[in-house]
């Protein structure tokens, strides 16, 4: 497929552009990203960030139960919300728009998120090496003393840093 | 047929059973469960691959229905899924009274070129 048949290709080059004019704003990205993946199924929206983290949310919603007497959320879309944030961090934190792909991600479920609550993960990278990039952060459902996730990841770039 | 979590509905994730008797699902390409361009979300991939684990839970435990909590699930990510089909089953290490180990593993073009695979620790959580 040609690059501009595909606005995923668009996206990126508009992302990556604006990663190296230091100008990237990760709010208009998930905005762009979210109609066309599996993001926008489950709603994934940028909170903030900072140089090598950043915190993305998604609200309750109902198709995202995973236990229908209780009410509470599948783990899916949280896993989901910690790799995009793990992604994002990335990027931030390299100043390189290469892709990663996830090698390996570690949730510990400390407890239920409350049923109605929204979920905000904060994501760090806080080691990247030519190769590979470490992140780790939590996920809280509004106390962020009180989190309900400790998340755990290992990324690596599909092109090798220069 | 066991009833699915409104989740694994909106991964358009389907049920059936193979010649062992054996649960599978399959999940679908789509927007819906799209990550970067022309493959699978991680995150979809982690979401099948959980439900697989839950439905076979449900189904050893026949009669007895405690709440299933996932502890802990560490999910390793072995090749790109792409555009087809995705299927997952699971295998139940321990099911013990109170904590149920599981192994779940997700491929598409043959079993045993898996896209990903996860270890998942539940608690049982009984009256």
């Amino acid at each position: 497929m040609p690059p501009d048949d595909n606005p995923h290709d668009n996206l990126h080059e508009h992302v990556r552009q604006n990663l190296i004019a230091g100008t990237l704003d990760p709010q208009e990205f998930f905005e762009a990203v979210a109609e066309h993946s599996h993001n926008g199924l489950i709603g994934v929206h940028y909170v903030n960030h900072g140089d090598d983290w950043v915190e993305l949310a998604i609200d309750y919603q109902d198709h995202l139960i995973g236990d229908r007497e209780t009410g509470i959320l599948a783990s899916g879309p949280i896993v989901s919300l910690c790799d995009m944030g793990s992604g994002m961090a990335i990027m931030l934190t390299t100043k390189r728009f290469f892709q990663t792909v996830t090698i390996d991600l570690r949730v510990d479920y400390l407890r239920p998120a409350k049923v109605g609550a929204s979920v905000t993960a904060r994501m760090q990278c806080y080691r990247h090496t030519r190769n590979i990039a470490f992140v780790r952060g939590q996920a809280h459902d509004g106390d962020r003393a009180s989190p309900i996730a400790q998340v755990s990841g290992t990324f690596m770039f599909l092109e090798t840093m220069k | 047929m066991i009833r699915l979590p409104p989740y694994a509905e909106a991964l358009k994730i389907e049920t059936q059973r193979d010649a062992d008797g054996r649960l599978v699902l399959t999940m679908p390409f789509g927007n819906h469960v799209a990550g970067r361009p022309h493959f699978l979300h991680g995150g979809a991939i982690a979401g099948l691959l959980e439900i697989a684990a839950i439905l076979t839970l449900i189904d050893a435990l026949g009669e007895q229905h405690p709440q299933i909590k996932p502890i802990t699930i560490t999910t390793d990510y072995m090749r790109g899924g792409r555009e087809k089909l995705t299927y997952a089953a699971a295998t139940i290490s321990r099911l013990g009274n109170r904590m149920a180990n599981v192994e779940i593993s997700a491929w598409q073009d043959s079993e045993d070129k898996p896209i990903a695979a996860a270890r998942i620790n539940f608690l049982l959580a009984r009256e």
